[in-house]
């Protein structure tokens, strides 16, 4: 078994409106930063012991799909790191 | 004779005594269930209430759909079993999955607390039997994250099967899609809305716009009952 560092990043449904994303946006604009669209999500590490990556994304995504996003209202992406 | 009724408490559940207090006025036998017990003691009607059930961490309603009643809760609705969930139990019902679509932040991303008028739209479920169709309302909403959000072929669904049990008139608070206050499943036995009625079931607290809710749990079965005699087999005759 080996330790993995699984980063999943969940989305905002990107036909969604995204009024967190929009505000940050107004914000930067307000500061003088050039910007397009800004969308905000949530980053979550998880600390896996798997037999190798693939093991450790897959179980990631099994709790992403139970758990860690909404599949109504979110999309989710995993990145599997060894640590 | 009353019926009995469960009201979920969650960790972080606020609108649990007001809801056991609007359902005993209306007459029903209310009790309250702890989220960690698994047995919902013969309930006819279970409710959710509002409140913040695990800080809402993750997503509202996240967590607390995997707590042990929910699996109980899952198993009355899908007997048929009457099921409300208000504000934080609509939440929760969207995640289990007993009704369609889900609740994100408010369009304006403020926290709303404030009353707001909705109308009802349809008259046949457990919960708004009481009312008449077009019936406007005005109930308190107290929520940052009430935006109810379908796709659009769902939304379409939720429309023509007559889904839609309020939305709100005048002014869409949060950006809900097609101003959807509450919704129903489509067997019509679970139900969920963000604005509270058990806020307005007496003058003295603002209005009794909501009283209703709590009378159509009793009204609709004494009305189903009667029918129950001859339709053997019918859905309404729980196990």
């Amino acid at each position: 078994m080996t330790a993995f560092r699984v980063e999943v990043r969940v989305m905002p449904r990107a036909t969604l409106l995204d009024p967190q994303g929009q505000a940050v946006e107004r914000a930067l604009h307000a500061l003088g930063f050039e910007v397009g669209r800004v969308r905000v999500g949530k980053h979550l590490e998880l600390d896996v012991e798997a037999a190798n990556g693939e093991e450790a994304a897959a179980r990631a995504r099994a709790m992403c799909d139970r758990l860690l996003a909404n599949p109504v209202t979110e999309d989710f992406a995993v990145a599997v790191k060894a640590t | 004779m009353s019926r009995r009724v469960a009201v979920v408490v969650f960790p972080g559940s606020n609108c649990d005594a007001d809801t056991l207090a609007a359902a005993r006025a209306a007459g029903s036998d209310a009790y309250f269930v702890w989220h960690r017990d698994t047995d919902l003691q013969r309930a006819d009607v279970v409710v959710l209430p509002g409140g913040f059930s695990y800080g809402d961490y993750l997503r509202s309603g996240a967590i607390a759909r995997f707590s042990p009643v929910m699996q109980a809760v899952v198993a009355h609705a899908r007997a048929g079993g009457h099921v409300l969930g208000i504000c934080n139990g609509f939440q929760i019902l969207c995640e289990a999955g007993l009704l369609p679509g889900g609740l994100v932040r408010n369009a304006r991303l403020r926290f709303l607390s404030r009353p707001v008028r909705v109308r009802v739209e349809s008259t046949d479920t457990p919960f708004t039997c009481r009312y008449e169709r077009g019936d406007v309302l005005e109930v308190p909403i107290a929520h940052g994250d009430g935006r109810y959000v379908v796709d659009p072929r769902t939304a379409a669904e939720l429309e023509a099967g007559a889904q839609v049990v309020w939305r709100y008139v005048a002014e869409n608070p949060n950006g809900s899609t097609n101003d959807i206050a509450g919704v129903c499943n489509g067997a019509r036995n679970v139900v969920g809305l963000m604005p509270h009625p058990e806020r307005r079931v007496a003058a003295v607290i603002g209005g009794s716009d909501g009283t209703r809710v709590f009378q159509s749990m009793e009204a609709c079965h004494a009305t189903q009952h009667a029918g129950d005699v001859r339709a053997v087999g019918g859905r309404h005759l729980r196990v």
